[in-house]
């Protein structure tokens, strides 16, 4: 018998923290899969977010530094200009990225800092307990708009990669999901672009947003939630690539 | 005559259960729908995925899938998977009819 799949080794071997069926899950083991494959294990740092994915260092086995909320680019300049020859990601949430950290991140790509940001976008706020998040969709329930998101008042959901992919400073984005299987290969692919962009200084920030599912507080069964993904999200936040 | 017939699939996965947490993903993602829900719960009280293998391909959908990444897959060497059923052979057709 040839084993064809295991468990990479930059994903250390213990359980998760996260609920049943969860995403991030899945993005974990993807950048570690990347990781190997571009053999950066030893020059690599990543900056683990506030919000569900908060104890990443946990699970990731590379150097990782734990940031205020929505800072995560702003200490990742930091880093990268000390530290040029070095791979910095920073891993973040769509509460983290693009509620509070809105202005880091749009500053991050707008200065063409060289770094590799990952954006967990599932819509609404997970650790907190599913309020509704910038990303909120028009009409879906949360905790805080139980009548749906009324989009006269609370306005419309923000497409954070369509905002950056108009600055010059921004060199590749690409919109996955985490769905099926064959949009968790398109996923990995565009991660291991992504890291492959820094590594080969190409000019300006690499963003990967990749759309995720919270069960717990979309309140369906994960195998509805990622249909609900194909079927609901990708009608607001199109996959594809959309600079680079 | 030998009538003993050994069924060796092509793939085979394996599941750490202890670590399953039931989500029921790898079930979706399963061509074959060889993966069923278990009836015994693990020592963390959830109903953990368990293979049946009996149809498997080892096309790895489920461990991609698989949030915890607790799935391992394997496949059997080419030279020994044995080929149990043929397609049927299709009818020659032919535009006009053979008299008889």
């Amino acid at each position: 018998m040839k084993t064809v799949f295991k468990r990479t080794p930059t994903l250390k071997d213990c359980p998760t923290h996260y609920c049943p069926g969860c995403g991030h899950g899945i993005a974990h083991r993807l950048i570690a899969e990347v990781i190997d494959e571009l053999g950066i294990r030893g020059s690599t740092i990543g900056i683990a977010p506030v919000g569900c994915a908060v104890l990443e260092y946990d699970y990731i086995d590379v150097d990782m530094i734990e940031v205020a909320h929505g800072r995560a680019p702003a200490v990742a300049t930091g880093m990268k200009r000390t530290n040029p020859d070095k791979i910095i990601f920073s891993y973040q949430g769509d509460g983290d990225l693009a509620s509070i950290g809105a202005g880091e991140i749009l500053h991050a790509g707008h200065r063409g800092e060289q770094i590799t940001v990952i954006f967990i976008n599932n819509a609404v706020f997970g650790m907190t307990g599913g309020q509704m998040a910038p990303t909120t969709m028009a009409d879906q329930i949360t905790a805080t708009t139980p009548k749906g998101r009324n989009v006269a008042e609370e306005g419309y959901p923000l497409c954070v990669s369509e905002l950056l992919a108009v600055l010059p400073g921004v060199s590749y984005i690409e919109r996955c999901a985490l769905s099926t299987t064959p949009n968790i290969r398109k996923a990995k692919k565009a991660l291991k672009h992504a890291f492959e962009q820094q590594r080969n200084k190409a000019p300006g920030l690499s963003l990967v947003e990749l759309l995720s599912t919270c069960p717990t507080y979309w309140r369906m069964s994960p195998a509805d939630a990622t249909k609900w993904i194909d079927n609901e999200m990708t009608k607001v936040f199109p996959l594809g690539r959309l600079k680079g | 005559m030998n009538l003993l017939v050994v069924i060796q699939m092509a793939g085979k996965i394996n599941i750490n259960i202890e670590r399953c947490k039931g989500c029921g993903l790898c079930i979706m993602a399963c061509p074959k729908g060889c993966i069923i829900v278990s009836k015994k719960s693990n020592k963390n009280g959830f109903f953990p995925a368990k293979s049946d293998n009996t149809d498997c391909t080892g096309c790895g959908a489920c461990a991609i899938i698989c949030p915890e990444a607790i799935i391992e897959v394997f496949h059997n060497q080419s030279s020994k998977i044995e080929t149990i059923a043929e397609p049927a052979k299709k009818p020659k057709l032919s535009l006009m009819k053979e008299k008889a």
